[in-house]
């Protein structure tokens, strides 16, 4: 089964007198343990289109199922469940919450889902192992570098053990080093399991990630399986 | 981190970046406590002295006089006059077992009291011990009230009022010493203690002589009280031991019960309630000024949150992102602005708290430095009082205001769309 399935899928802004149309007729299948590239000029729908992957955005028709689930048409609260539970987010600048240390930015999302002190300090440890920060944990965004926060926001990510780790750019605002070494964590989660789907128009990424979606003007034109 | 540790965080965090903003915010919420809590104090005081003051003549008693009849009664005629007499005070007791004490009293004015060769004209009264209690003649140290044996053996013994004593003794101590009453050596047994008193009849209790209601019978030949005091034991049964005593009385000197005009009762215990109606409206009108104080310290509150949560809409969209749902996001904002009002609170209620004891203890050496009619009227005003109530108020009024101040804005931080605030720099 599909992990991500869209069909005819449409985003149309509407601002005032000028109706935008950011995604036109999108179908996507994803499958469980896919790694994939959304690739695209900016202005293509690449970020309109993460964030309905995301259900930060909801379609304006056609059909979106997450895990089975039709999640096109569910209410803010509910979206909100599906984003704790299903979603992990890496973001292009990170966005860790500036005053709380990396253990309290990884907690978040478990805090959400109301996980208990002691459940939550045991996966905390877990993943900070696992990205190779467990001495950075009472650290700062501030006192961490570009690529250690990347990596505090992907363990914040997978936190849920979510459905699919969705990543923006993850490497836009990295040098080539520290990027490289957060492209081999996505590659290591791959191989354990997780299902990928990144945005980015970096092509060196694109090239050697195994499948990509071509995005231009709103509309699919390329897929490479 | 647990989630109250975080918020305090939160809100430290957002204190430090808008300090000065928030800073005059909570002081603007101290002062609208600081405002309210003064206010209330002084409606507290202004009612205590009141109370005090009409608790001054008694309390809890009524005042009845003979009057005259109206209506015709078991074949009398209307117009009759109704005149109470001393065995009434026995019968009345006797009668009704829900009173808790009854009197009377003789009265003549324009007196001649003298000691030595200080000779003044004044208002004599003769009345029955329980006036101890019911008009509150209490003695001051040293003295004592008229008591059964005085009445017994009709002895010629009086209690003055303190502004008599000054009168007539000055400084000199006044109990032990004869004194003149129409020519007749009487013995003072007791000075009246000062009392602040605005219920009276016939004159303040301080100008007057207080002698045995025998005494004075024999002396000057009265039989009929001019004033019969009574108390029912409790407040809440005034209306039917009011109905009892015209009942016994009625049956005594034959006239209707539902008749208004045989007897004139004053009954304080109306009085009180009414002076409680008017002191409480008082109270909430000062209330209600204060709370507009608040109301406007409370703007500023909503304002800050409006700042904060614009400030915040990324980390707002953030959340979201993690999968907080709006209640989440609702509640921390409304909490932060609760914060902001419990911190400006608690500076108010220090500072009120401070205030009305320092306004307590000025108005205690004012009244020491000023003349005696202006500390009269200083007294007249009471002193600021901090009860609970007040507090209890105050607080209510502040949580009510912090978080109405908080939810319009967090109302409008849940609303924000998280795909559109993750791009908000």
């Amino acid at each position: 089964m599909s992990i991500i399935s869209m069909s005819n899928l449409y985003k149309t802004y509407n601002t005032g007198k000028v109706k935008v149309e950011a995604l036109k007729s999108i179908d996507i299948e994803i499958e469980q343990n896919q790694f994939v590239a959304i690739v695209g000029p900016s202005g293509s729908g690449k970020s309109t289109l993460m964030n309905i992957i995301g259900c930060l955005d909801t379609p304006t028709s056609g059909n979106y199922l997450l895990d089975g689930e039709k999640v096109g048409r569910f209410k803010p609260n509910r979206l909100a469940e599906i984003r704790n539970w299903k979603i992990g987010f890496v973001f292009q600048n990170f966005n860790l919450l500036p005053y709380a240390t990396a253990y309290e930015n990884i907690e978040l999302p478990m805090i959400f889902n109301g996980l208990s002190y002691k459940k939550r300090k045991k996966r905390v440890m877990e993943l900070l192992e696992r990205v190779g920060l467990a001495d950075r944990a009472a650290h700062k965004p501030t006192e961490l570098s570009g690529g250690e926060m990347q990596r505090i926001a992907i363990a914040r990510a997978l936190a849920n053990n979510p459905s699919i780790l969705l990543a923006d750019e993850p490497t836009g605002n990295l040098d080539s080093v520290a990027g490289g070494s957060i492209i081999e964590i996505f590659r290591e989660l791959h191989r354990d399991g997780a299902t990928i789907v990144i945005i980015t128009h970096d092509r060196a990424i694109a090239d050697n990630v195994p499948s990509t979606i071509k995005l231009k003007d709103g509309v699919i034109v390329d897929s490479l399986n | 981190m647990s989630h109250a540790w975080y918020l305090l965080r939160l809100f430290i965090s957002d204190f430090n970046k808008q300090r000065k903003k928030i800073g005059l915010t909570v002081m603007a919420i101290a002062w609208g406590t600081v405002s309210i809590i003064l206010l209330l104090s002084f409606g507290e005081g202004l009612k205590r002295q009141l109370v005090a003051g009409t608790a001054g003549m008694g309390k809890g008693i009524v005042v009845v006089w003979g009057g005259q009849t109206k209506k015709a009664f078991k074949g009398l005629p209307p117009g009759r006059r109704i005149r109470l007499k001393p065995e009434d005070i026995e019968l009345v007791k006797h009668r009704i077992p829900s009173l808790e004490d009854a009197g009377g009293e003789y009265q003549r004015w324009g007196v001649a009291i003298s000691h030595g060769k200080k000779v003044i004209s004044r208002h004599l009264t003769g009345v029955t011990p329980s006036y101890e209690e019911l008009r509150h003649h209490y003695p001051q140290q040293g003295g004592r009230f008229i008591n059964q044996t005085d009445l017994d053996l009709k002895r010629r013994v009086a209690f003055i009022g303190s502004a008599i004593a000054k009168e007539l003794f000055g400084e000199e101590e006044a109990v032990g010493k004869i004194m003149m009453i129409n020519n007749i050596p009487f013995t003072v047994i007791g000075v009246m203690i000062e009392k602040n008193q605005m219920g009276m009849y016939s004159g303040p209790d301080e100008e007057k002589v207080v002698i045995p209601l025998t005494t004075f019978g024999m002396m000057l030949g009265d039989t009929i009280l001019d004033v019969f005091i009574y108390k029912p034991a409790k407040m809440e049964d005034s209306e039917r031991v009011k109905r009892e005593i015209l009942r016994v009385l009625g049956g005594k000197y034959k006239f209707d019960p539902e008749d208004e005009a045989a007897l004139w009762m004053w009954d304080t215990i109306e009085t009180t309630k009414e002076m409680r109606a008017i002191t409480l409206g008082v109270q909430i009108f000062l209330g209600v000024i204060g709370g507009l104080t608040l109301l406007v310290a409370g703007v500023g509150v909503a304002n800050i949150m409006y700042v904060t949560v614009r400030r915040r809409t990324k980390e707002i969209g953030i959340k979201m992102a993690m999968g907080a749902k709006a209640r989440y996001i609702l509640v921390e904002f409304i909490i932060e602005a609760l914060l902001i009002g419990v911190l400006g609170g608690f500076f108010g209620f220090l500072l009120a708290g401070v205030m009305v004891r320092g306004i307590g203890i000025l108005i205690d050496s004012i009244s020491q430095m000023v003349s005696e009619d202006v500390a009269e009227a200083i007294a007249f005003l009471g002193k600021p009082v901090i009860s609970v109530d007040i507090a209890v108020i105050t607080a209510l009024i502040l949580l009510t205001i912090g978080f109405w101040a908080g939810f319009f804005p967090s109302r409008k931080a849940a609303k924000i769309n998280p795909a559109e605030s993750l791009r908000y720099e």
